[in-house]
């Protein structure tokens, strides 16, 4: 795994990437705290922490004695906050790396322009 | 939090050398924890100390709450998996289990069975006769299948190769998450349990020179990577841990975390800022003491002090 960010930070990104990509459906069992140490093979205490970071953002609800369920709304909770940092986290380093490679921004546009847009075809 | 076993201010001495030396630490209920330090650091006296073996020369030991020693209300409750586990001579695999099975009163014969099958323990030969790796694993399985509420594991792991250990750590795993007790890792294979534990213990010439949860130990030590004036910024006036440089580029790893200006500082620099691996941070913590000699370990101590 990925040693740059905290390990239970680690695990909630994993169970939102199945959220968002339609792994994990809405109102679907999401894996126990148990079933997610086993499976990164990490300590029980530390899946515990990454589901509870999903629980108080709202992604995962506790329903007592059936165990972690994807919330209704969930998806769409994290579409908006990845649209969000999406300049942040992707445009910004691809800008800076632009500038070290002197490309301009209108070089920048068409190049993704070449690649076409996604959802839409690559034309 | 609940502390099982308190250890406070343990001194051990034996003729001129100190195994420990005036060692306060707790362990917590139910969590997974790491004793790392080099060889002879004092991580084994400390584990006989806790578990009756061995009586400290100054301080004391409470387990449970009550002293361990001679304490039948508390010995059938720990299990200690030394390194080189004695037995009696004609043993095989099956009296070990069953002398286990008297000694410990939450005992599982089944998941003793079944992780023999599973380690591939013959049934027919001899502990004395086993290959190095087969005579771990009779220590290993007694420790799991002890499902004692304090278990130590005194680098258990002599003689298993890579794949017998995976096996160790992932039924360690299960078991733990099924039956929640305190466990107590020793181990030089820093990097394979470092996601396993919780907390982490380390050792350094018998004195604690760390004791925290792991998630902390993120903000002990970060790595700058990037030109050499601009890491040497950031670094001035902190505790260097390791410092390479090749050319104008430099990467030093220091002491303490960075806060969000500083952060924002290594962004505007274009420095990559790494997080120290346990493993690494275990390394610069112990070796560290041996460059400096005797006052460097002092320095160390009061800082964690």
């Amino acid at each position: 795994m990925d040693e740059g960010r905290a390990l239970f930070v680690q695990i909630a990104e994993q169970v939102e990437a199945s959220v968002l990509d339609g792994t994990l459906e809405e109102g679907e069992r999401a894996p126990s705290t148990n079933e997610l140490a086993a499976f990164h093979r990490i300590n029980p205490a530390t899946a515990a922490k990454g589901i509870n970071l999903l629980v108080d953002r709202g992604i995962l609800v506790k329903r007592r004695g059936l165990g972690m369920f994807v919330a209704d709304g969930a998806r769409e909770v994290l579409r908006a906050e990845r649209r969000r940092q999406f300049a942040d986290h992707h445009i910004a380093p691809m800008l800076a790396e632009a500038g070290v490679l002197g490309l301009d921004v209108e070089t920048v546009v068409e190049l993704i322009r070449a690649r076409g847009v996604p959802g839409r075809g690559a034309g | 939090m609940n502390a099982v076993i308190e250890v406070d201010g343990v001194t051990r001495r034996y003729r001129s050398t100190t195994a420990l030396d005036a060692v306060s630490v707790r362990f917590e209920k139910d969590v997974i924890h790491g004793l790392l330090g080099r060889n002879g650091a004092g991580k084994t006296t400390l584990m006989s100390m806790i578990t009756a073996q061995e009586w400290p020369s100054s301080g004391g030991v409470r387990v449970f709450g009550q002293h361990p020693h001679e304490n039948e209300q508390v010995l059938p409750r720990i299990c200690f998996v030394r390194e080189e586990q004695q037995y009696i001579d004609d043993a095989r695999a099956s009296h070990a289990f069953a002398a286990a099975a008297m000694a410990f009163p939450r005992w599982d014969q089944e998941f003793a069975e079944q992780l023999a099958a599973d380690f591939k323990v013959p049934e027919k030969t001899r502990i004395k006769k086993m290959s190095r790796g087969q005579r771990s694993a009779v220590g290993v399985i007694i420790g799991l299948a002890s499902r004692a509420e304090v278990t130590f594991f005194d680098e258990p792991y002599m003689g298993l190769d890579a794949v017998a250990r995976q096996l160790f750590y992932d039924r360690l795993l299960a078991d733990y998450a099924e039956h929640p007790r305190t466990i107590v890792l020793s181990s030089h294979l820093i990097d394979e349990i470092a996601h396993l534990i919780e907390h982490v213990v380390l050792l350094d010439e018998g004195r604690v020179v760390l004791d925290e949860p792991v998630e902390q130990l993120r903000d002990r030590a970060v790595t700058l990577v990037g030109r050499a004036d601009a890491v040497g910024e950031l670094t001035a006036g902190r505790t260097v841990l390791q410092h390479e440089a090749m050319g104008r580029t430099a990467r030093t790893t220091v002491l303490g975390g960075l806060d969000d200006g500083e952060r924002r500082r290594a962004g505007e620099l274009d420095l990559d800022l790494l997080p120290v691996s346990l493993q690494q941070l275990v390394v610069h913590l112990t070796s560290k003491a041996e460059q400096h000699g005797q006052s460097g370990q002092r320095e160390q101590h009061e800082r964690n002090a």
